[in-house]
């Protein structure tokens, strides 16, 4: 009850800011303008799905880091009354997490539903753009709340966004050139679930029937993913990937010198 | 109403609490002094639980702050700088906090107009002055009448006229039987409004008693050449 009651104040504070507006209404007029000039909605799709693989992370975790450390006088405050850490804890990891998740949808969801038409891999885009906005600013939490330097913080978002979304791919290939003589097949779903940002890409290429461009490796990963088994493999660590980062920026906070 | 025993608190090699034993009771004011770096924030915060101490106990009416938060009910806090969400409304802030309080709590709705709240209550955080930022961290802190009051340079940023109903307050609230811990580099202040003088050095108490004691232990006539003596006497201390 006390979460929600914060909750409700946190969203208020966070839908009103202008960072979210702006985040919205950018998001809303790329997508409109890729599906409006664009003939076909599945390859408009994939056009939004290299921005919202490389916007959304970017934007919750800086969003995130920087909202943790404006809000460290305004959490000191709550701690001074009755309520439980963890409440204010998960009111302001779930109050961020859901305005970024909502203005994602409806800056990036609105121009799919009205000129996309249920295209293919839409909902797929949809749902892994919030799985990012959760896992991301779960990820902001912890590098926030285990760095008392405000542009410490900030730097460690960054390289945590660098590596997802650039390093992590160049040291993929790298293995993969190493150990090319090797069937790396079932590597590749292992490694894949390493990182966020891969599993939601390969979840929408696997969705938009194009995985045939990837090869044998593509082919592997349509069997395995286009599965039933393969959904809850990538929906599951998706979560794990949700999960982990906001437990363990929650036990930090729980002991926390503020 | 406060009592703490033996308490230690180390950040990393900096020693900021080394032992501190202190009780505090009702129907006073207490303001705790000393230079920068000397515990004193550290204090205040391990009595509110926003840090954890090394060792030591602390009992908040008898109940022993361990992690629980229920002792924090009869706890009004102002920190020294405002501390709302920049992007909520007045009207909204002080909603909140009666929405965490509860409605077991008489609101203080009288010293909300004092301080002329309501004449802001439509306008957003981030566009108030820091004066009028300050006004609504007084009010939250007296708006539910909690026994203990704790104030963090209460009047630093506030006009003449409503650092003047803030002091009015206290010594109001003070005569109620409540406990009021004030922090404070304004000396004239404390002077009018203390009667406990808690002065803090290098993480120990260096000295805490009336302020009368204080004056006649030092052999002055006023709290800043009193003070001025104690810091002179300490640093001669040290030199030995």
């Amino acid at each position: 009850m006390t979460t929600l009651k914060i909750l409700k104040y946190v969203l208020y504070d966070v839908l009103r800011s202008k960072m979210i507006i702006i985040y919205t209404l950018l998001l809303f007029a790329i997508s409109f303008g890729i599906i409006y000039t664009g003939k076909d909605v599945s390859k408009a799709v994939i056009s939004l799905l290299n921005i919202v693989l490389l916007v959304v992370p970017l934007v919750s975790i800086i969003f995130g880091t920087i909202h943790f450390y404006n809000s460290k006088e305004f959490m000191e405050m709550l701690l001074a009354m009755p309520v439980k850490r963890k409440n204010i804890f998960w009111a302001e990891y779930a109050g961020l997490s859901i305005a970024l998740a909502a203005g994602f949808a409806l800056g990036t969801g609105l121009p799919l539903l009205i000129y996309g038409g249920g295209a293919a891999g839409s909902f797929y885009l949809l749902l892994s753009g919030i799985f990012l906005t959760f896992i991301f600013t779960a990820l902001a939490f912890l590098a926030s709340v285990v760095n008392k330097d405000k542009a410490k913080g900030i730097g460690i978002s960054l390289v945590i966004w660098f590596y997802m979304s650039v390093i992590f791919d160049a040291l993929v290939l790298v293995l993969y050139f190493v150990f090319s003589s090797y069937p790396l097949e079932k590597a590749t779903i292992i490694v894949s679930a390493l990182n966020p940002v891969d599993l939601a890409r390969i979840l929408i290429l696997l969705k938009l029937d194009v995985s045939a461009l990837m090869g044998y490796t593509g082919a592997t990963l349509q069997h395995f993913f286009g599965s039933a088994f393969g959904m809850l493999f990538s929906m599951g660590f998706l979560l794990v990937w949700a999960v982990m980062p906001t437990l363990l920026a929650l036990r930090v906070f729980n002991r926390k010198n503020f | 109403m406060i009592k703490i025993e033996n308490l230690k608190k180390k950040f990393d090699k900096n020693e900021a609490l080394k032992g501190i034993s202190l009780t505090l009771g009702e129907g006073t004011v207490a303001a705790v002094m000393g230079p920068n770096g000397s515990g004193k924030t550290t204090m205040l915060k391990c009595i509110l639980g926003l840090v954890k101490a090394d060792s030591g106990s602390i009992y908040v009416n008898d109940c022993h702050v361990n992690g629980e938060c229920e002792y924090r009910k009869h706890i009004g806090y102002m920190p020294q700088y405002s501390c709302f969400p920049e992007n909520l409304k007045v009207k909204e802030v002080m909603a909140m906090i009666k929405d965490i309080r509860g409605n077991n709590c008489v609101y203080d709705e009288e010293l909300i107009e004092k301080l002329k709240i309501s004449e802001m209550n439509d306008k957003q955080i981030g566009q108030l002055s820091g004066g009028m930022k300050q006004r609504v961290s007084s009010a939250a802190a007296f708006l539910f009448g909690g026994d203990i009051i704790i104030l963090d340079e209460p009047t630093a940023g506030l006009d003449p006229v409503s650092s003047e109903i803030v002091k009015n307050k206290i010594l109001e609230e003070k005569a109620k039987g409540k406990l009021i811990i004030i922090t404070s580099h304004i000396v004239s202040e404390v002077e009018a409004m203390a009667d406990r003088i808690i002065y803090m050095l290098e993480g120990k108490i260096y000295f805490d008693n009336t302020k009368d004691e204080l004056y006649s232990s030092t052999g002055k006539a006023n709290l800043n050449q009193a003070i001025a003596s104690l810091i002179e006497t300490a640093e001669s201390e040290g030199k030995k």
